[in-house]
């Protein structure tokens, strides 16, 4: 019975395969392709879900802290280093700081701040970057000699002194920590969109498809930037960390985000001042940072590999 | 044939390419000159091989045809309009009814397209008022006209063999219905089975849209298998040009001789008495070429004369010929020395 069954479905596939009507197959892209690999790297997933455990607690945490983080505990503030100490008791789960707020709630809120710089700054760099890359790699000539330049021009303005300056002079503000983030982080990777864009531009495809009348515009919308995407994932998932360690370079500076607000960075620097006694100000968001940019770290080892062609 | 008028009128077409080097301002800028001076027409219809070693020039004069390649001098004539005169939007027009296939199948497809969208980009780009199901099914018509399966329209390049690909390209050459396609080397990067029927569907396709073809090749005889007409390139110029038979009868040139005779015979008692010709020496800098008549040096008729006078085609229209030695060249085909064997391979 089963037999017949099988020769029965055989037969009638063999039928299709004669007259073309079976059904359209799918075929598999090298997304496809990568997103298996990426999924088969079990640091990686490992990586993701706890990134993404972090990313829903801290977007959550307003609602799941017991505190505010900026209230004050008045109960607490006569005496930090034994009241104020992590305890499920209390609520202060991590503890509080020097001023009895709590450090759950400043650290899921600092969280917000940090990743927020990170991830839009990427975002911002990885826009800008490709296009301006893109479009500078395929024009050539001319184009691309004066758009090098005024990158070259960019990446010379010495940053950490312009930051400085900008604090100074507009006071400690998120937005300008955003400018001076975005004005520089683009450029390196304009430069490798350039580069890859340059070696694309004489393949047969490219060629094909101007033979085909295809306008500019279109030939780096739909054939440039899908075949630089890849490269440009990887880059921007190691760009994160990069800019998080980079606004707590800045907030451990004091030229970070006003206070009450917080970020990680400006935590560390707090905590790392009274660490001798309340080493719970320092060891929490130093842990929810070094776990972000192992996470962030993972990630982009695991779409490398899934995205690099030496490999396949 | 000459009734009819041509489609494309090549006329003393030159592409140079400036040699990279480093240089004072003073110095002479150097030119490789890849196409030097090469004229021909094409006939609706009928099929134009081009024939010569590497690095002589065929692709990009291919590329200068359709304007890929920057032209430095002559003209490509289009239906009687100059392309290099044209407007851009003009030129684009033009690009409608010409063609070309690529030499490497996988390299000439977007690896990130699916097979549909890359044969349905010429449409998108000429025809963007047509609905995406019009798209779909004249794209599944294309298909099955070059032997691919329909249902494979969502696949990507990668999920396909070298000669499905170059199906893939050519399905994407037909489907505007082109009047002239340029093949660069299309069988080149293929086995021998698969070239025959690369070749073989060309042919048939040619038939059913009355499509002109310029075949770029090195294959002697799988040019000789799909031309009506052969032209036989050396550093950028053309050193012989005739109807296939002619040509491949009675070679002419010392050149042509030399090609002709390396050709394998599939058959071994001929093959082991056959004499090929060899020439000495490699092909020279298309930088410098040499003065006079470009293959002298490695010509075995060459004697003073050839160093110093530049040899121009000359001929009837059946047969030209571009060789100081050669005085008369006679369009009686001859059948006795070169054997149709050697086409027997693709049969």
């Amino acid at each position: 019975m089963k037999m017949m069954k099988h020769s029965d479905a055989l037969e009638q596939f063999a039928e299709q395969l004669e007259t073309g009507t079976e059904p359209e197959m799918e075929g598999r892209s090298l997304w496809q392709d990568a997103r298996r690999r990426f999924f088969r790297n079990k640091a990686a997933v490992l990586s993701l879900i706890t990134l993404t455990a972090m990313l829903l607690t801290i977007l959550l945490g307003p609602w799941i802290a017991p505190f505010s983080y900026e209230d004050i505990d008045w109960d607490v503030l006569m005496d930090i280093e034994t009241l104020g100490s992590p305890s499920l008791a209390s609520g202060h789960w991590f503890g509080t700081d020097q001023l009895g707020r709590d450090i759950f709630a400043r650290t899921l809120q600092g969280g917000q701040i940090s990743l927020m710089v990170g991830i839009l700054g990427a975002l911002v760099a990885v826009l800008i970057g490709t296009i301006y890359g893109a479009v500078s790699g395929y024009l050539g000539g001319r184009t691309d000699s004066v758009m090098m330049r005024v990158i070259e021009i960019l990446d010379s303005v010495p940053f950490m002194f312009m930051v400085i300056m900008l604090v100074t002079v507009f006071g400690r503000h998120i937005i300008l920590i955003f400018i001076a983030i975005g004005a520089v982080s683009w450029l390196s990777l304009a430069r490798i969109v350039r580069g890859l864009t340059m070696s694309l531009k004489h393949k047969e495809f490219i060629e094909a498809a101007k033979a085909g009348g295809v306008k500019t515009p279109a030939i780096i919308r739909r054939h440039i930037v899908p075949n630089v995407l890849g490269i440009v994932m990887v880059y921007s998932s190691l760009l994160v960390p990069a800019l998080i360690l980079f606004e707590s370079f800045l907030s451990f500076l004091g030229l970070g985000v006003q206070e009450p607000q917080t970020s990680w960075g400006a935590l560390i620097a707090e905590g790392a001042s009274n660490m001798d006694v309340t080493y719970w100000q320092l060891v929490y968001p130093a842990a929810f940072l070094v776990i972000t940019l192992f996470c962030f770290n993972f990630i982009g080892d695991g779409l490398r590999d899934a995205l690099d062609p030496k490999d396949r | 044939m000459s009734q009819l008028e041509p489609i494309m009128q090549v006329t003393d077409l030159k592409v140079r390419f400036p040699v990279k080097e480093a240089r004072w301002p003073w110095q002479e800028r150097r030119w490789v000159k890849a196409v030097d001076g090469v004229s021909f027409d094409v006939y609706p219809g009928e099929t134009l091989g081009i024939v010569g070693e590497s690095g002589c020039g065929k692709s990009t004069l291919a590329r200068a045809v359709l304007r890929l390649a920057p032209v430095s001098g002559g003209r490509a004539l289009w239906l009687g309009k100059d392309l290099g005169q044209m407007s851009e939007q003009a030129l684009w027009q033009s690009r409608h009814q010409m063609q070309m296939i690529f030499q490497d199948p996988q390299a000439s497809l977007n690896p990130r397209m699916t097979v549909g969208d890359i044969i349905a980009e010429p449409l998108h780009t000429y025809h963007p008022e047509l609905s995406a199901d019009e798209v779909r099914q004249r794209v599944k018509e294309m298909m099955q006209k070059v032997g691919l399966l329909p249902n494979v329209i969502n696949r990507y390049p990668h999920e396909f063999s070298g000669g499905q690909c170059q199906r893939i390209g050519i399905a994407r050459a037909l489907i505007l219905k082109p009047r002239l396609v340029v093949c660069d080397e299309p069988v080149s990067a293929l086995d021998v089975s698969i070239q025959a029927q690369v070749v073989n569907l060309l042919k048939q396709v040619q038939q059913e849209m009355n499509l002109a073809l310029v075949f770029i090749a090195h294959d002697l005889s799988v040019v000789k298998h799909i031309s009506d007409r052969v032209m036989v390139m050396y550093l950028g110029r053309v050193v012989e040009t005739g109807l296939t038979d002619h040509l491949y009868d009675q070679p002419q040139h010392p050149y042509t001789r030399a090609l002709l005779s390396a050709v394998p015979v599939p058959d071994p008692k001929k093959e082991r008495e056959k004499q090929i010709e060899l020439l000495p020496g490699d092909l020279p800098s298309p930088i410098d070429p040499p003065a006079g008549c470009a293959f002298h040096t490695r010509c075995p008729q060459a004697t003073e004369e050839c160093s110093q006078k530049r040899p121009e085609l000359q001929g009837d229209e059946h047969h030209q010929v571009a060789c100081l030695k050669v005085t008369t060249v006679t369009s009686e085909p001859n059948k006795e020395e070169v054997t149709d064997a050697e086409t027997a391979v693709l049969n």
